[in-house]
């Protein structure tokens, strides 16, 4: 016979031991104690096979409510466990953020080429392309083509580095004009080009001066161009590198390859220590002798040309005061750009 | 040029008082720039004085200095400074007596120095003041004594402000006078552009000696212009006009307003009648010589030097003269390089007496050359070589005339020697609309025409097209696009408005163009720092790192600079390691030990030294033809873009919980790898050898195409004898590689193999193979044998030692197979790998390892 207070009592054995263990192992040790072969609840369960027929009906009823209670019980504090567990787990994995080992060290570009290729984009943007020559160059394309006679003091006041021997007429090109020439030849008119690249003079390093700098140079040679095109451009230019409050002031000067020639200043309107006129480079309307060096007619055809220093761009957009930072390689100097200018 | 503002005053009207700011910003609008400004720097109380009593007094130094009493203020006022008339001032000058009018500088004046004069004690009495000297007033050097106003010539009263007296409260500006506009070069060209910018008027100083221009005659002094061999067909000497002053006294002082103009102006004072020549040089810009008439030798004669002659010019260098150079001769021969200096025989000395005046236009190209061959870059080869206007000579050789005349007590003989065949600049034909057209201004024919004549200009015509006859002072104008930046300029360029024009449609950047960028921007993203480094590098650097080896170096020959800054570093670089190892270098001495580093960049790599460069050059104005430029072209050498990349110290710091990880050989190879994977080129890598490097530890880097292996740089580890000798620690890993040649062997268009989502079954493959063999070998080996069904394959472990003979390793590749149609069998891959292992034995006598 199966008595209700066995049952009972196997019941509240088993709910109390569930109810008091804390991890799986004990809930493992619980679960076989009293749900398992040989448990107290298992033994009432095969008692049921020998008890009288009409006694069968209600005690079967009675173990089986019994052990529907453990099981439902076993399954929640398996539950309870198994988050407890899961959660002393990632508790137990916590690293320190602020040490985490890196595999990779930061990179930079050099903020010169940078600011280049922001240049270059900023004219791609209005149709022109890129030009292109070389640093070494004959004194054709440095002077002879861009209207600098050979005994014209403009010439010698370019501080030229010759190469061995003299008579090979060829020179570090002193300025990014040369590209000027080069680009009218290898192109059918109309042209629009923006030219940057590395430009040499023979001035000791010091912080104002290096011999090896670049520029970047724009020519446009089309019908109908006139110094209201060239401002233009300009004042485009100048926006888009220094804001919408950027304007250009022209000013008379001379180069042998343009006439009317101009020194450009910008108003920077974000300048440190105020907005200010700052000297910025030089242009013009192209000389008709150099049109005519690149095979050009003069009267069918204007074009206009100028010319800037990066490394002045650069030095007085980010206030930087020595060009020897620029040059020395330091990488603390790039690192500061990143990749971007 | 230096621009006295009293002397500017003369010939145009300025206002009053006007700042050294009005005048820069006056200049500035028609196209003279700002240089700065000058003064003499004196100020406060400096006055005449009058020496009333000097005691002398020696002392213990073995020195004598006068102790005096000096009458500063007429007797019984107040002086400048507020003390009394008369004052005790130690002097240690000897050259004045009493009675002597001096110049004393008075408590709370400043002389230059900036020197603030205060009472003092001093040898015991309290100097009240400063007796001062020539040098300490900043007129000029002199000062072996104090300043005696009566060797000036003048009498000042007592207490008489000594800075307007001495003319020291004047100033100049300074501008920039371009190469095209040597008129500039005087207060006469000066005062006709500040004119110019502000309508202010101008009074030529040419009309000054207007009444005064002498004539030709025989009586004058014998001239003779005789160049046989013109440059550019072109006569050295236009114009040549003489005069001649007698009975001058030499030894008279220069005026104090003519010192001090001088000063401002650049050049100190020298002696009257050099004075004077540089006066009227500055004041008209015609260059002026005085030769000393006594010490020539009959008379002129304007010619080319003979080879072999000499002149001992006035510097007292012998000059060896070339037989282009342009000379004045007597005869007793050369006297003169003319137009750039003179000779030391005649030149005017202190006991001058007759002086002979030449004022000449000399060709230009003529003067510059002499002048640069020579290395005389004097004030007189400046101007000519710029241009000085013909028509001024005669007009200045009568000004030097006058201030002979007026300051030394000359006598003019009535008539001089004239020899000109200058002639006027030829007529620019400008059509009436051009200068619109150009400038983008409307501007009226009349605005044109009246810009134009304001310049001096004469201008003639109105039919469509102006006929303009510039000034003979404007040598520049000589097309309409001159004029048209003349009107421009004049009217002012703040008129020009803003028209952005339209471009045809662009292509963006080019292929290469793109790429390059991303070349930098891949090895930026891997961690590497962009740097820029000079190219210029000494011929060992280009020996070691130009070449892979000494035989090598006969195909790179590099190029030399014939006027280089460091001649230590006089070539052009064949290889970018000697300037990024110079980098890394500095990078290091700063504590940045941890590098990794790279720059793009051309090299120079010269042919055959006879092919380079071209003798002759087509001229400029014209388009040569294409077998000229074709030959221009090919002179210019080789300059392909490499990349160079160096890495040194650790490529991963020590952290906690793992060692630092020392950068090598591996970091610059995966450097260039990344580079290559971003310009997707397949590089591979083969052991190679180069001079510079570990022999044990070189890459050779190189794309196989169609038409074979193409070689396009090389990594490895500095050879430890070379980084010692470089002051680099040992390690250093270096790569270069010719970017150009990457992007001309890359893919220019990927096609896409379809991607196959079949299962993948993998496999790992040990191979027991000779230590020799590389591994890299054996890879393409079991790529080529297994077959289209291997997908990919990678090195996985490469062992020795245990279980493996002596001289072996066995290398284990992960292999991942698959069809692109159907789930492989484990047998079709097993057949596959087997296929690779038969072709690895037949080739290194590689065993399978199980």
């Amino acid at each position: 016979m199966i008595s209700g207070s066995d049952v009972a009592s196997a019941v509240d054995a088993a709910l109390t031991a569930i109810s008091s263990v804390t991890d799986s192992t004990a809930l493992r040790a619980a679960r076989a104690a009293h749900v398992g072969e040989g448990s107290a609840l298992a033994r009432l369960n095969a008692g049921l096979r020998d008890l009288p027929k009409d006694q069968k009906a209600a005690a079967g009823k009675l173990v089986g409510q019994a052990r529907a209670r453990v099981a439902q019980a076993l399954a929640a504090r398996e539950t309870d466990i198994a988050e407890a567990e899961a959660t002393a787990q990632l508790a137990a994995e916590t690293v320190d953020v602020t040490a985490l080992p890196s595999r990779w060290t930061p990179g930079a570009r050099h903020p010169l080429l940078m600011l280049e290729e922001r240049i270059v984009d900023i004219f791609v943007g209005m149709g022109w392309e890129q030009g292109e020559g070389p640093e070494l160059e004959s004194e054709w394309f440095n002077f002879d083509a861009l209207n600098f006679d050979a005994d014209h003091p403009a010439r010698a006041m370019q501080d030229t580095f010759f190469v061995e021997p003299p008579e090979s007429h060829l020179v570090l090109r002193t300025h990014t004009s040369p590209v000027q020439i080069r680009s009218l030849l290898d192109s059918d008119l109309p042209v629009y080009r923006i030219s940057p690249g590395r430009v040499y003079r023979t001035d000791e390093l010091d912080a104002t001066h290096t011999p090896v700098f670049r520029q970047v140079e724009g020519i446009a040679v089309d019908r109908g161009l006139t110094m209201a095109h060239l401002r233009g451009t300009l004042e485009h230019f100048a926006r888009a590198m220094f804001g919408a409050d950027a304007r250009i002031r022209l000013r008379p000067n001379y180069f042998p390859f343009t006439e009317p020639s101009a020194e450009m200043d910008v108003w920077h309107p974000a300048a440190k220590g105020g907005p200010r006129w700052i000297e910025w480079g030089g242009c013009g309307m192209v000389n008709p002798n150099v049109l005519r060096s690149a095979g050009i007619d003069p009267d069918e055809y204007t074009g206009f040309a100028f010319g800037m220093g990066t490394e002045r761009t650069l030095m007085f957009r980010n206030d930087l005061s020595d060009m020897r930072d620029m040059v020395e390689g330091d990488i603390r100097f790039s690192q500061q750009f990143g990749m971007v200018v | 040029m230096r621009i006295p503002i009293s002397w500017l005053g003369e010939f145009v009207d300025l206002p009053e008082n006007a700042s050294v700011e009005h005048i820069h910003a006056a200049l500035v609008r028609v196209g003279l720039e700002e240089e700065g400004s000058h003064a003499f720097e004196v100020t406060g109380p400096v006055v005449v004085g009058q020496v009333l009593e000097a005691v002398a007094e020696p002392q213990s130094n073995g020195k004598t200095i006068n102790w005096c009493q000096v009458r500063v203020a007429p007797e019984g006022h107040e002086a400048a400074d507020g003390g009394a008339d008369v004052r005790g001032i130690v002097c240690g000058a000897h050259n004045f007596e009493v009675g002597d009018k001096v110049v004393v500088s008075l408590p709370g004046s400043v002389l230059p120095g900036p020197f603030a004069i205060s009472a003092r004690k001093t040898y015991g009495h309290v100097s009240d003041g400063m007796v001062a000297s020539v040098r300490e007033l900043g007129l000029g050097e002199e000062h072996a004594g104090i300043l005696v106003l009566s060797t000036l010539g003048l009498d000042p009263e007592v207490g008489t402000d000594a800075i307007a007296l001495l003319h020291l409260d004047d100033q100049a500006v300074e501008v920039n006078v371009t190469p095209d506009r040597g008129y500039a070069f005087s207060l006469r060209g000066i005062a006709r552009e500040y004119s110019h910018s502000t309508g202010a008027a101008f009074t030529d100083p040419v009309n000054r000696v207007a009444d005064d221009l002498a004539g030709t005659s025989p009586a004058g002094f014998p001239v003779t212009v005789a160049d046989d061999a013109p440059i550019r067909s072109r006569s050295g000497c236009s114009v040549f006009i003489t005069r001649t002053v007698r009975g001058v006294d030499a030894t008279r002082a220069t005026p104090p307003w003519m010192v001090a103009r001088l000063k401002l102006a650049g050049v100190r004072s020298i002696s009257l009648l050099v004075d004077i020549t540089n006066y009227v040089m500055f004041e008209l810009g015609q260059p002026i010589h005085g030769y000393d008439l006594d010490r020539l030798t009959g008379g002129i004669t304007v010619r080319r030097a003979r080879a072999g002659e000499t002149l001992v010019t006035l510097d007292d260098a012998t000059r060896t003269l070339d037989p282009e150079d342009l000379l004045i001769t007597d005869e007793s021969g050369p006297i003169g390089l003319a137009g750039v200096m003179g000779g030391a025989a005649t030149e005017i000395t202190s006991t001058t007496t007759a002086v002979l005046i030449e004022a000449a236009n000399f060709d230009p190209v003529s003067i510059a050359r002499t002048a640069r061959r020579h290395k005389l870059p004097s004030e007189a080869s400046k101007r000519f070589e710029r241009g000085v206007d013909p028509a001024v000579a005669r007009a200045a050789a009568a000004r030097v005339v006058h201030l002979l005349v007026d300051l030394a007590g000359g006598t003019p003989d009535p008539l001089g020697s004239e020899f000109d065949e200058s002639s006027d600049p030829a007529p620019v034909e400008l059509p009436v609309d051009y200068v619109t057209r150009l400038i983008g201004v409307e501007f009226s024919a009349d605005e044109v025409r009246s810009t134009l004549e304001a310049i001096g200009a004469r201008v003639d015509g109105s039919d469509g097209a102006f006929r303009v006859a510039p000034p003979t002072w404007r040598p520049d104008l000589t097309t309409a696009a001159d004029l048209a930046e003349e009107v421009a300029r004049i009217v002012g360029y703040d008129r020009i408005p803003s028209v952005l024009p339209v471009a045809p449609p662009g292509r963006g950047l080019s292929r290469e163009q793109r790429l390059r960028r991303a070349a930098a921007d891949a090895l930026a993203a891997a961690g590497s720092t962009e740097v820029l480094s000079y190219p210029f590098v000494s011929a060992e650097a280009n020996d070691t790192f130009g070449a892979a080896s000494r035989d090598d170096l006969a195909n790179v020959s590099a190029v030399a600079l014939a006027n280089p800054l460091d001649v230590a570093a006089r070539y052009l670089r064949t290889s970018m390691l000697p300037g990024l190892l110079d980098v890394a270098r500095r990078n290091i001495s700063r504590g940045l030990t941890d590098l990794s580093i790279f720059e793009v960049g051309l090299v120079f790599r010269a042919g055959p030294a006879s092919s380079s460069g071209s003798i002759e050059l087509p001229p400029g104005g014209s388009l040569p033809s294409d077998a000229e430029l074709a030959a221009l072209n090919a002179g210019i050498p080789a300059q392909p873009r490499h990349v160079g990349v160096v890495v040194t110290g650790n490529a991963v710091g020590k952290q906690p919980g793992q060692p630092a990880e020392p950068a090598g050989l591996a970091d610059a190879v995966t450097a260039v790898r990344q580079l290559a994977a971003a310009l997707a080129v397949d590089l591979r890598v083969a052991q190679g050898e180069h001079q510079a490097l570990h022999p044990g530890r070189t890459a050779e880097l190189f794309i196989d195409t169609p038409a074979g292996r193409i070689p396009v740089g090389f990594a490895g580890e500095l050879l430890p004898t070379l980084a010692q000798d470089l002051d680099l620690p040992r390690g250093v890993a270096v790569a270069e590689v010719d970017l150009d040649a990457l992007l001309e062997h890359g893919r220019r268009d990927v096609v896409v193999t379809p991607i196959v989502s079949m299962p993948a079954a993998t496999q790992d493959l040990s191979l027991v193979v000779p230590i020799v063999i590389a591994a890299g070998d054996v890879l393409d080996t079991i790529v080529e044998g297994a077959g289209e069904l291997l997908e990919h394959a990678r090195l996985v472990d490469d062992y020795r030692g245990a279980g493996v003979e002596e001289g072996e390793k066995s290398l284990t590749f992960a292999l991942r197979f698959r069809a692109p149609d159907r789930t492989l069998t484990a047998a079709e891959a097993t057949a596959s790998k087997s296929a690779a292992v038969a072709l690895a034995a037949e080739r290194f006598e590689a065993e399978l390892r199980e």
